[in-house]
């Protein structure tokens, strides 16, 4: 359902101002999503200042500084700090990324970095999105090789050709950036499956060694898991591994067409 | 066991950094609605025309007033953009232009294309006299 404003109990009101660390010669503002489900309140931003001095560079770096130096109960996702995990993924600055591979000093030019949890999601606590949803979506596709015939000996082979079609499809690393960026998503992620699950879904529809295309196809062909999108493209200008679902999505759409023909 | 806890929705629209696709197709959308309004009006004029010439001078009378005109002018807009948007929208469905600069430059000639296209004809109609 399309529903423009937040409902109540997300609407966000006030937030604490946390001091100044001091002796820093200078500092970063941090403006933090905040919320916590034992306390009964509504949401929240709280602003913090970061001694840029003695932090990393990127906004993870902020993030945990502020764990370890001003408020231990910040809670937010984190794992391997280098891009491969995908656990950090939130809205920074108005744009879904990993907090890990974003360097503070290139967002809200010089002024606050805004830092939210991805977009329309249930919230957990804090930056931490409830994603129950989005992964039971990406088991909807299958994400598995599929196959009739007898299994070989050895491997399923596959040539240097059929391989290098998966390039640019099995890099994505499953941090929901572009499903929670895409506004058909928003309004429809109950029957819409979303950027990532399409583009796993086009990654096992283009894998030459899998035998089940057409059930996948099948599986694809409704109003809305695949059709709700609308090329709006949030989702390849957010995906912080350079990949494009939008492109996968048009892949599978002319390849629903191409069998009819 | 605990009580279920009524979790908050992320924000959305309220926090998301518009982007310059994302706009584009809030506008087709909204052209899209506007076609059928500007359809009733194409509609009422040519009813005017068959009624007879009372009715038609209504029409021309509104058409020819200030905000017959503005009303006309987007709606001019709302057909052209709209069909150029919808070209872009081919393109991408035929698999073409998704790299980044290359979807970028075709949604920038859509919009640009749309309005360069609604003045163009507004001058032709000018020239040829249809504004009187």
């Amino acid at each position: 359902m399309v529903e423009f404003a937040l409902p109540k109990n997300s609407k966000i009101s006030g937030g604490k101002t946390w001091p100044k660390p001091s002796g820093a010669t200078e500092t970063r503002e941090f403006r933090v999503y905040r919320w916590n489900p034992d306390d009964g309140k509504n949401p929240s931003v709280d602003t913090y200042y970061v001694d840029v001095n003695d932090c990393g560079p990127m906004v993870l770096d902020g993030l945990i500084w502020i764990k370890n130096h001003i408020d231990p109960t910040l809670t937010f996702r984190r794992s391997c700090r280098e891009g491969v995990c995908g656990s950090c993924a939130m809205n920074i600055d108005g744009q879904n990324t990993l907090a890990c591979t974003k360097s503070m000093h290139d967002v809200g030019a010089g002024g606050a970095v805004k830092v939210n949890p991805l977009p329309h999601q249930p919230v957990v606590k804090d930056l931490v999105p409830d994603l129950t949803n989005f992964y039971a979506q990406y088991a909807s596709v299958e994400p598995w090789l599929q196959t009739t015939t007898p299994t070989p000996q050895k491997e399923w082979k596959q040539s240097h050709q059929d391989r290098e079609k998966l390039d640019g499809l099995y890099e994505c690393i499953l941090c929901a950036c572009c499903s929670t960026s895409c506004p058909s998503y928003w309004w429809n992620s109950d029957r819409f499956l979303g950027p990532a699950a399409l583009l796993q879904a086009n990654r096992w529809v283009t894998d030459s060694r899998d035998e089940a295309t057409g059930e996948r196809l099948d599986n694809l062909e409704d109003p809305f898991r695949l059709y709700r999108c609308h090329t709006i493209m949030n989702c390849a200008k957010a995906c912080p591994k350079g990949l494009n679902p939008s492109k996968a999505i048009a892949e599978l759409k002319m390849k629903l067409v191409e069998r009819q023909i | 066991m605990t009580t279920r806890i009524e979790r908050p929705l992320s924000p959305h629209l309220q926090t998301y950094r518009v982007t310059l696709t994302m706009a584009l197709s809030i506008i087709h959308r909204a052209t899209g609605i506007a076609l059928y309004f500007g359809t009733l009006l194409l509609a009422w004029w040519l009813i005017a025309a068959a009624s007879g010439p009372t009715a038609y001078a209504h029409v021309q009378a509104f058409t020819s007033s200030l905000i017959g005109k503005l009303i006309l002018f987007g709606y001019t807009w709302a057909l052209l953009h709209h069909l150029v948007s919808g070209i872009r929208y081919f393109f991408w469905d035929l698999g073409y232009g998704f790299k980044a600069n290359e979807r970028e430059a075709l949604t920038w000639g859509a919009l640009i294309a749309g309005i360069a296209l609604t003045v163009l004809v507004w001058i032709i109609a000018y020239a040829i006299g249809a504004g009187r």
